[in-house]
């Protein structure tokens, strides 16, 4: 059983603050979408309206064509997994599990079949008589897991479910979550402000900021082709040169930054088209620092040099602004030295000037 | 290893012993006594004196009467102090913060002041009949430990599990009796048991409101005091204390005395 997430143009309220605007966003059958963003943006926000336990003051959130907007919380159907676990702390695991069961009237020996079965799943039937207080974090989530999952929900939603973990647990758990979701083909909302964890987990990721979603794309996308300077940033395009075309020949075009720097960019690197005023980006490994002032690229004053490990970082400076590149671990340089940053094209894209 | 004491300090302890155990000791002995008036040592042992007790009416009717006022104010402080807790602790951020302190202030207020303006209001304003206004009475005196109490029980209480119990399917007031009513149960009884100490000991309060007629136990005990000096007013401290120890004593055994420290 599984249904398509639509949310509709929602607007919330805490008081007279507003918390979310406009927003929309489509979970497809068997999707997992990610809701990535800083502390505060409205993600938690955006999950407590669909569960019910919020009311938008706009907008409308329908779930397998089912307008929910107006349904209580508790018959909407919807399985939780929550940051801090949320068991009851007074029922044993295998009464945690079998809460929502019975909540639809399934009681003995099927409530029991079904509980054995998810305990088994998740790798808890060891401890199905213990209490909640005595258990480790990565098995209260699991627990968590097994009572949402268990009702065979339509739409599963997390509440940054492993953010209580240590990075190890926090990898494998990830995995078995994915899993789980995929063999269940549960529609699913996952929220984190951790970006490994959204991007490896997601089929796409809502990248949001104060209330709103900047874009809604698949990792690749995101990870390759940013649609906003918020984005870009956000997925580690440190540079973003402003620039503007001043010749465009055939295949190529020369494009002058601030400063009076000028670039050559072939428009097939930049997906065949650069219009007429648009903003460079480039990751730090997209800008490489070559001593050799004959080459086309930004003349640049170096600056504090870092040890990646892959190679060196330098901060530079420009006459379009401060810059931070790379250059080889072969031929560390000096602070001080000119040199020119030539964009390496695989690692910078063009974004519409804000 | 144990490090010596330093004989001060066990000296210092026997003391503050002698201090809280001596009074007791005398007013048990006293009780015991067969003699007719009060007197320490007892001379002969009896249980006449609790006999006597029961021998007269105004006795084993503020006794009833103590019970009654006791039970039904602790119920009624009770059914409107945890809601009241639950909604202060659930809706913490929304609520102004006097809120809170509106169900504590019974206990800022001297329990005389409080006593004199029911007398004033609820007795002679509108008129309320004696037992009722013991009730009211009392119910006030209570009620900000019923709210004190299961407010620091649910404190420890995440009432995340509230809304995932919601979102499987558990209506919300079926919610708070399945799922946060079991999580404060310890809080319940300590309130409970604090609230019907309370009670069946006050006297600031019964003293502005009991009248003709009807009158609970401590007050009885004074206006005994008042007439006779014969161990019965003994006798009658000890039931009070032994009821109040029986009370305790259920405490102990379900949370730990340290609770009520807390
Ligand atoms: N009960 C509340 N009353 C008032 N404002 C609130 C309340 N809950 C959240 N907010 C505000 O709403 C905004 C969005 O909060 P939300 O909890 O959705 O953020 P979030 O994206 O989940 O952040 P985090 O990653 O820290 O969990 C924040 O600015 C927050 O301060
Ligand atoms: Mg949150």
């Amino acid at each position: 059983m599984t249904q398509k997430l639509s949310i509709s143009n929602i607007s919330a309220h805490y008081g007279q603050t507003k918390v979310l605007e406009d927003l929309s966003l489509e979970v497809g059958e068997g999707e997992l979408v990610s809701l990535l963003g800083a502390s505060g943006c409205g993600k938690t926000t955006t999950l407590r309206l669909v569960a019910g336990f919020l009311t938008p003051t706009s907008g409308t959130i329908t779930l397998g064509g089912k307008d929910l907007t107006r349904l209580p919380a508790h018959k909407r159907d919807i399985g939780l997994v929550f940051q801090n676990y949320a068991l009851f702390p007074h029922m044993s695991v295998a009464d945690n599990v079998g809460f929502g069961l019975k909540q639809r009237g399934i009681n003995g020996p099927e409530r029991k079949t079904r509980v054995d079965a998810m305990l088994e799943r998740v790798g808890l039937s060891a401890l199905a008589d213990r209490l909640p207080g005595a258990l480790s974090g990565g098995q209260k989530q699991r627990v968590a897991l097994a009572r949402a999952l268990v009702i065979e929900p339509p739409l599963l939603m997390f509440d940054e479910p492993l953010s209580n973990l240590d990075a190890k647990l926090r990898i494998d758990m990830r995995v078995e979550i994915r899993q789980l979701q995929r063999a269940n083909g549960t529609t699913s909302v996952y929220v984190t402000h951790d970006q490994e964890e959204a991007f490896s987990i997601s089929d796409r990721v809502a990248i949001m900021h104060q209330g709103r979603i900047m874009q809604l794309d698949t990792p690749e996308t995101l990870y390759q082709r940013p649609a906003n300077a918020f984005v870009a940033r956000f997925v580690g395009f440190e540079n973003l040169v402003p620039m503007r075309v001043v010749e465009r020949d055939g295949a190529k075009v020369t494009a002058e930054a601030e400063g009076g720097v000028r670039l050559t960019l072939p428009l097939e690197n930049y997906g065949g088209h650069i219009p007429d005023a648009f903003v460079l980006a480039c990751r730090d490994e997209g800008l490489s620092v070559t001593p050799d002032l004959a080459m086309e690229g930004i003349p640049a004053t170096l600056g504090l040099r870092t040890y990646l490990g892959r190679a060196y970082q330098y901060q530079a400076e420009t006459p379009a602004g401060h810059l931070v590149a790379n250059g080889p671990l072969t031929q560390p340089l000096e602070p001080g030295m000119a040199v020119k940053l030539v964009p390496v094209p695989e690692q910078c894209t063009i974004l519409a000037p804000e | 290893m144990t490090r010596p004491v330093h004989p001060l300090l066990i000296a210092l302890t026997v003391l503050v012993f002698i201090f809280l155990v001596g009074p007791l000791v005398i007013v048990v002995g006293s009780a015991l006594s067969d003699t007719t008036y009060l007197t320490f040592p007892p001379q002969g042992l009896s249980l006449r004196w609790f006999e006597n007790i029961f021998a007269i009416a105004a006795f084993r009717r503020t006794i009833i009467t103590s019970l009654q006022i006791a039970f039904i104010s602790t119920a009624i402080a009770l059914v409107i102090g945890i809601p009241a807790a639950y909604a202060l602790n659930r809706h913490r951020i929304q609520l102004p913060a006097w809120l809170s302190t509106l169900f504590v202030l019974p206990v800022l207020v001297p329990e005389l002041v409080l006593g004199f303006s029911l007398l004033k209001s609820v007795a002679t304003g509108f008129q309320v009949p004696i037992f009722p206004a013991l009730i009211i009475g009392h119910t006030l005196l209570v009620l900000p430990y019923v709210v004190r109490v299961i407010s620091a029980s649910l404190a420890n209480f995440d009432f995340a599990a509230e809304e995932a119990a919601v979102s499987l399917g558990s209506p919300p007031l079926k919610t708070f009796f399945t799922i946060v009513l079991p999580n404060v149960r310890s809080g319940v009884i300590a309130a409970f048991i604090l609230c019907f100490i309370t009670s069946i000991n006050d006297v600031s309060i019964s003293i502005f409101l009991t009248g003709p007629g009807i009158s609970t136990l401590p007050i009885q005990i004074l206006a005994h005091v008042e007439q006779f000096f014969d161990p019965t007013i003994a006798s009658v401290s000890v039931l009070l204390m032994a009821l109040t120890v029986a009370v305790m004593a259920v405490v102990e055994r379900t949370l730990g005395l340290t609770f009520l420290a807390k």
